[in-house]
């Protein structure tokens, strides 16, 4: 049960691995792997929460789970926390397999989302729960815990309450209690969503340069897709309990494989219409729902026509046309909607058709009127085509 | 709604709220005049509490009683007030905790139980205690007192604390669990201290439950040694003689250990009450 803490710890002490080069996320795939999922089956009162769901992080990976309420995302997290044992299939980390494991003894450090500090421990005796737990020596932990509050700005805390302390400051103590600790697998449940916004990005910038920092392996759990994004090497995208989609973040941001995972990344969401393919001079056109466009993004196999599918723009690709000759269709506005930098148009191109949003450059954003009709284009080489039964990519 | 209340308004709220108040105060206020009073009832006549021939004479009464006899009840009532209370919280801690965190079979059951033992009146099981008692020759001895007590204290006392532990986030514990420690020192290092002012609470109620019980300790004690105080009291009014003097100097001087506690215990109380349980 006993560990021995310094010979975990990446590159000896934390400050020698702060030099070590970032790692790349190319190389990240070559690493061997720390944690591993596989076939995670997990009920809930007879309630299927996952249904074998397979993941993998390689050595100082930062893995996003990502995926709307109740996708078993939270659920998958506490199963390699150990927090929660699996119906069906196995844990490891790190080689070694979990899956019966304590929580103790898969040396794993976890910032919760509601911090989770021990409301009658001063800052510092949070940090050393742990390690005094581990029988750490006086000297190590003190070491430790003043590189973790050097890190993370906590000196003039070190005495105080958690009560005593704002919301950006117990998010900050949560990371170095799971900082000292300095172990395998560093597991992160929604650590943000209790901030305010601005502080929010912040704090998103400082988790992902402490993970580079420390060349530790993460998997982090969230439903904003801007920290998944941010974040992640490896996005895992978790729908129903199974994985719809794992990548690079802008791999599936690009290439989504179903409507799922397109509508689901992305602000403001993917346009969706229901169309039909057509033949038209040997090119493949998508005609349905007052749009009309060229499939120019390469496939393996070219939809043959007729066929019913769905076609997904994102709103950045649907642009204001230079004329209707162009255009791939007649956006009727009903809302303008400017964010300085950028400005939406949200309306529709025939009146039972769908909601669409496309991107108005300033000029036309200040022009744009209610009840306007703009003729706008899809860039034909990011037209997602999706079966319209299945909802997978074509 | 925010103004400030008008100078009549003041005068007819504050007179009700004094009105109330003197109707409170005026039964201690005599009992504290009675006790100053020498000679008891019959010479502070009037409606007014103030003592009559002020002096401690009542006190002196109480207290010198046969080679300070009255010490030794002093230290039973203390005796069995703490150990009820020492009882009830080791016993009620875990059980509240279990009640509160796990899932297991009759549950709901015991939940059931525990409250319909809380329905019946103290008087109610008089009889019946005093037979188990003296089947385990533990009549006039304060360890029957306390295994007495403990029946009620120890039900009230789970759920005061069970409320109180499911205030606390489970998540603590599962920080704790993950920062290395095994189910057991989660529940010592960190949900015990946090549930401190709850247990705090409890401890009181189940110490001042005793400290005031006065039937089953009348009935199931007999030898004027094995006493405690409110039985002591009561001797006092007896059916032919009613020594009011001395029984209201020994009221207050069993008020004194109670009142003191509560006031080291203020804060705790508030807060206890507040955030603990739903029962109090």
């Amino acid at each position: 049960m006993e560990q021995v803490e310094t010979a975990r710890a990446p590159k000896g002490s934390l400050v020698s691995s702060m030099e070590t080069p970032l790692p790349l996320n190319a190389l990240a795939a070559e690493k061997p792997v720390r944690c591993e999922a596989r076939g995670i089956k997990k009920a809930f009162a007879g309630n299927a929460i996952l249904k074998g769901v397979d993941v993998a992080i390689p050595e100082g990976g930062f893995a996003v789970l990502v995926g709307p309420s109740g996708c078993g995302k939270s659920t998958l997290l506490r199963l390699v926390a150990g927090l929660e044992e699996a119906d069906e299939g196995s844990l490891f980390i790190k080689g070694k397999d979990v899956t019966k494991l304590p929580p103790r003894d898969r040396d794993i450090a976890m910032v919760f989302q509601s911090y989770a500090l021990y409301p009658h421990l001063s800052v510092r005796e949070n940090l050393a729960f742990g390690l005094k737990l581990r029988n750490t020596p006086e000297a190590e932990i003190a070491s430790r815990i003043q590189e973790a509050s050097a890190m993370l700005g906590l000196d003039k805390l070190m005495d105080r309450l958690p009560k005593a302390l704002s919301g950006g400051q117990r998010q900050r103590v949560a990371m170095g209690r799971a900082i000292v600790r300095r172990a395998n697998l560093y597991l992160f449940d929604e650590p943000l969503s209790n901030l305010d916004a601005a502080l929010r990005a912040e704090v998103r910038v400082d988790i992902r340069k402490l993970h580079d920092k420390l060349g530790a392996t993460s998997l982090y759990v969230t439903h904003d897709q801007v920290e998944a994004m941010t974040l992640a090497d490896t996005l895992w995208v978790l729908n129903g309990g199974q994985v719809e989609q794992s990548g690079p973040p802008l791999e599936v941001y690009e290439s989504p494989k179903s409507v799922f995972v397109a509508t689901f990344l992305g602000s403001p969401p993917m346009n969706l219409f229901d169309a039909k393919i057509e033949e038209r001079a040997g090119e493949t056109w998508a005609v349905g729902q007052g749009i009309e466009v060229r499939d120019g993004r390469a496939r393996k196999t070219s939809p043959a026509a007729g066929r019913a599918v769905k076609v997904g723009i994102r709103p950045h690709d649907l642009v204001v046309a230079e004329d209707t000759k162009t255009a791939s269709g007649e956006l009727h506005v009903e809302l303008v909607e400017a964010l300085g930098f950028e400005a939406y148009a949200y309306g529709w191109f025939t009146s039972s058709g769908p909601r669409v949003i496309a991107r108005l450059e300033p000029e036309h954003a200040r022009r744009a009127r209610v009840g306007d009709v703009i003729p706008v284009r899809a860039v034909p080489e990011r037209v997602h085509l999706f079966d319209a039964k299945t909802e997978q990519a074509l | 709604m925010d103004k400030k209340p008008s100078l009549l308004e003041s005068v007819i709220v504050h007179t009700v709220l004094l009105t109330f108040v003197a109707f409170a105060i005026y039964p201690i206020l005599w009992v504290v005049s009675l006790a100053f009073s020498r000679g008891g009832l019959s010479s502070s006549s009037g409606a007014l509490p103030v003592p009559h021939d002020p002096s401690f004479d009542n006190f002196r009464i109480v207290t010198a009683g046969s080679g300070g006899i009255f010490w030794l009840q002093l230290g039973n009532s203390l005796i069995v007030s703490l150990a009820t209370a020492v009882v009830a919280v080791v016993i009620a801690t875990p059980a509240a905790y279990a009640l509160a965190r796990f899932d297991f079979v009759g549950k709901k059951a015991g939940m059931g139980t525990l409250l319909a033992t809380q329905m019946f009146p103290t008087v109610a099981s008089a009889v019946p205690l005093y037979l188990l008692l003296e089947a385990l020759h533990l009549l006039d001895s304060r360890a029957g007192l306390v295994l007495v007590y403990a029946t009620t204290s120890v039900p009230f006392a789970i759920f005061q604390l069970r409320g109180s532990f499911e205030t606390i986030p489970v998540e603590l514990e599962e920080a704790a669990m993950v920062d290395g420690a095994t189910r057991t020192q989660a529940f010592l290092r960190v949900v015990l201290p946090a549930a401190r002012p709850a247990i705090a609470v409890t401890a009181l109620f189940a110490f001042m439950s005793a400290w005031n019980e006065f039937i089953l300790a009348a009935t199931l004690l007999s030898r004027e040694t094995a006493f405690t105080l409110p039985v002591v009291l009561q001797r006092f009014v007896g059916e032919h003689d009613a020594a009011w003097g001395p029984f209201a100097a020994g009221a207050m001087l069993v008020s004194i250990p109670v009142m003191a506690l509560f006031y080291l215990a203020q804060r705790q109380l508030i807060g206890g009450l507040t955030a603990g349980g739903v029962k109090g």
